[in-house]
């Protein structure tokens, strides 16, 4: 019987579980079947009052076990609070896996915990597997997307973390009697060393909403400018849809770092992403190639955005998408 | 206060050039400082230019990483590290993070703050900064968009992440690990042109440290590649060449409603 699989469970600012984690006990079920159905099991960080809230993710999501750290001072992440509870936890249970979401929160928590307990972490996995020796194959990828990797790791237990988006949650329910053991702590014995003094959040909401959009207006560095963002800006608008840069773009300044899609940004699947005088470089496509139609508007007939478009547009956004903003202008 | 600066020196992965049997052709490919690195040096140049600070720049890598190194000498570093070693090579970020934090011990072990980028844009794992932090038990801050202010124990910074930006309050020494910032960190490295012909580089190797082959290189690293490969594209590569603004609107306008996310 192996020692099971571990999952974090993130507890997003707003109060919800993430999604991620779903994503990650659907595939945890897939792995867990391949390792004589070992045990999948969540940990939990929460302000004491509001597990009740919480309890049918995990039992309809087929977890096990839920660990559960119930205390006023866990209602905001911590990097020293959450890592060292984790560790703790991890000494004690043993487990085969452990499995994070890469959001924030994980890539701060994840490679502090691997550290701590002198065990490997892959980062950022497009797809994980158990091979032939009951090892957990990590692939992510790497040199900006351009290169696949499967990575092993010698050193137990096993950490991998995931991008939001990368896994598709169960479509069913996935009933288990889950059991929840409440954890026993004592912060005062923790030193937490980063105090949050101010939280301001992202104001600009078509900014936000990559995630959810059935519609992406993407941007590159061939919109030259910001307000050339404005232009992508008002389409969404009109259509319903987020807008996104590349980071070539972003790092020019003309789009803020939380709209940058791609390797080094978010993963995106939207219904359509309209990428627009953007180049391709597989860094940027490799966020949009999971997009259901990936619609490409450039001027140069060569570029590799036109080898991951389902439609490529040779010519100008200049001219294209004013025009269309105009027709749905009309059509409102 | 004392700042240990760890930089990377990469590959340009926007150059990257493919043999026909899906090796990487590694000749002719330009390093370059990682970009994050950039802003993670503009942190560290200005603390240095109004509190007052030492800074010491680390990087691991072959010989011709000096030449990087060298230029973050001009730009006002005022020691620079290279740990060069055979058994450092196929490293990890844990394997890494153990060498790096060992180094730093031993050539700056009073330092106040550790400043490196948020992730690199060869590995892009993010990991190699808060594993440092983990190895030696001090607090991090990941995500650092600015150090807005400091005294001798404590740092305001300004961290920004995918909801919003968070003002936190961190205890030093720390691990800061540097996304980006409002600075334009091309405008140092034209000053940096000026180059640091006669500033010495310290370059350590494994018996410098108090580690064992077993900790480092791919002997320390408990990940390991066991298979590599080009990713497959699967979209469906229409092209449509001389599209004017009329015609394109129109093919995108049909093209939406038939997928059904614009209404007709």
């Amino acid at each position: 019987m192996s020692r099971g699989i571990l999952l974090y469970a993130e507890v997003t600012r707003t109060g919800y579980i993430h999604t991620v984690f779903f994503e990650l006990a659907r595939k945890a079920c897939e792995l867990s079947e391949k390792l004589d159905n070992a045990p999948i099991m969540a940990v939990l960080f929460s302000k004491p009052g509001v597990i009740n809230d919480y309890k049918e993710g995990f039992t309809n999501s087929g977890i096990d076990k839920v660990f559960v750290f119930e205390d006023e001072g866990l209602e905001q992440y911590s990097t020293d609070l959450y890592s060292n509870l984790i560790t703790d936890l991890v000494k004690e249970i043993d487990p085969e896996i452990i499995l994070i979401g890469a959001t924030n929160q994980g890539r701060d928590l994840a490679p502090r915990i691997s550290a701590t307990l002198g065990t490997g972490l892959t980062a950022d996995c497009v797809e994980l597997d158990i091979n032939e020796k009951g090892m957990l194959a990590a692939t992510r990828p790497t040199f900006g997307g351009q290169l696949m990797a499967t990575i092993l790791c010698k050193t137990r237990p096993q950490m991998a973390t995931v991008r939001p988006k990368v896994f598709k949650p169960a479509d069913e329910i996935n009933y288990k009697n889950t059991d929840f053991i409440y954890k026993a702590l004592n912060l005062g014995n923790i030193k937490n060393r980063v105090k949050l003094k101010e939280f301001t959040k992202v104001l600009n909401d078509t900014l936000n909403e990559l995630d959810s959009a059935e519609i992406i207006v993407a941007g590159g560095k061939g919109l030259k400018s910001s307000e050339g963002f404005k232009m992508l800006e008002e389409l969404a608008k009109l259509l319903g849809g987020a807008v996104g840069a590349t980071r070539g773009a972003v790092d020019l300044g003309y789009a803020p770092h939380s709209i940058q899609i791609g390797q080094t940004g978010k993963t995106v699947t939207p219904k359509v992403y309209i990428a627009c005088a953007i180049s391709g470089a597989v860094q940027h496509t490799v966020g949009i190639t999971g997009s259901e139609y990936i619609f490409s508007i450039n001027n140069d007939p060569n570029a590799p955005i036109f080898n991951v478009s389902d439609m490529g547009l040779v010519g100008d956004v200049f001219d294209i998408i004013p025009k269309l903003i105009e027709i749905l202008k009309e059509a409102k | 206060m004392k700042i240990a600066l760890c930089i990377k020196q990469v590959p340009d992965t926007t150059d990257i050039k493919w043999t026909e049997n899906n090796t990487m052709q590694r000749e002719g490919v330009e390093s370059i400082i990682n970009p994050c690195d950039l802003y993670a040096i503009e942190q560290a140049l200005n603390l240095k230019k109004y509190n007052g600070a030492e800074i010491v720049v680390f990087t691991m890598g072959p010989l011709q990483a000096e030449n990087m190194l060298r230029e973050v000498l001009a730009l006002g570093a005022d020691r620079a590290v290279l740990l060069t070693d055979k058994k450092f090579a196929g490293a990890d970020t844990y394997a890494t993070a153990k060498t790096l934090s060992s180094a730093i011990k031993k050539i700056l072990p009073d330092f106040d703050m550790i400043l490196c980028g948020q992730y690199a844009i060869d590995g892009d794992t993010a990991q190699t900064g808060p594993c440092i932090a983990g190895l030696l038990g001090i607090a991090q801050v990941t995500y650092v968009k600015e150090i807005v202010d400091n005294t001798d124990t404590t740092a305001t910074i300004i961290r920004e992440l995918d909801d919003g930006t968070e003002k936190i309050e961190v205890e030093l020494p720390s691990v800061l690990c540097v996304l980006n910032s409002d600075f334009e960190p091309s405008r140092a490295l034209i000053n940096g042109i000026i180059s640091a012909q006669d500033a010495q580089v310290q370059k350590i190797g494994l018996e410098d440290l108090d580690l064992t082959a077993e900790d480092v290189g791919i002997k320390g690293s408990p990940t390991y590649v066991s298979r590599a490969f080009r990713p497959e594209v699967k979209h469906g590569n229409e092209k449509l060449e001389n599209i004017d603004a009329d015609k394109g609107a129109e093919i995108l306008i049909k093209k939406m409603k038939e997928i059904g996310v614009l209404n007709e």
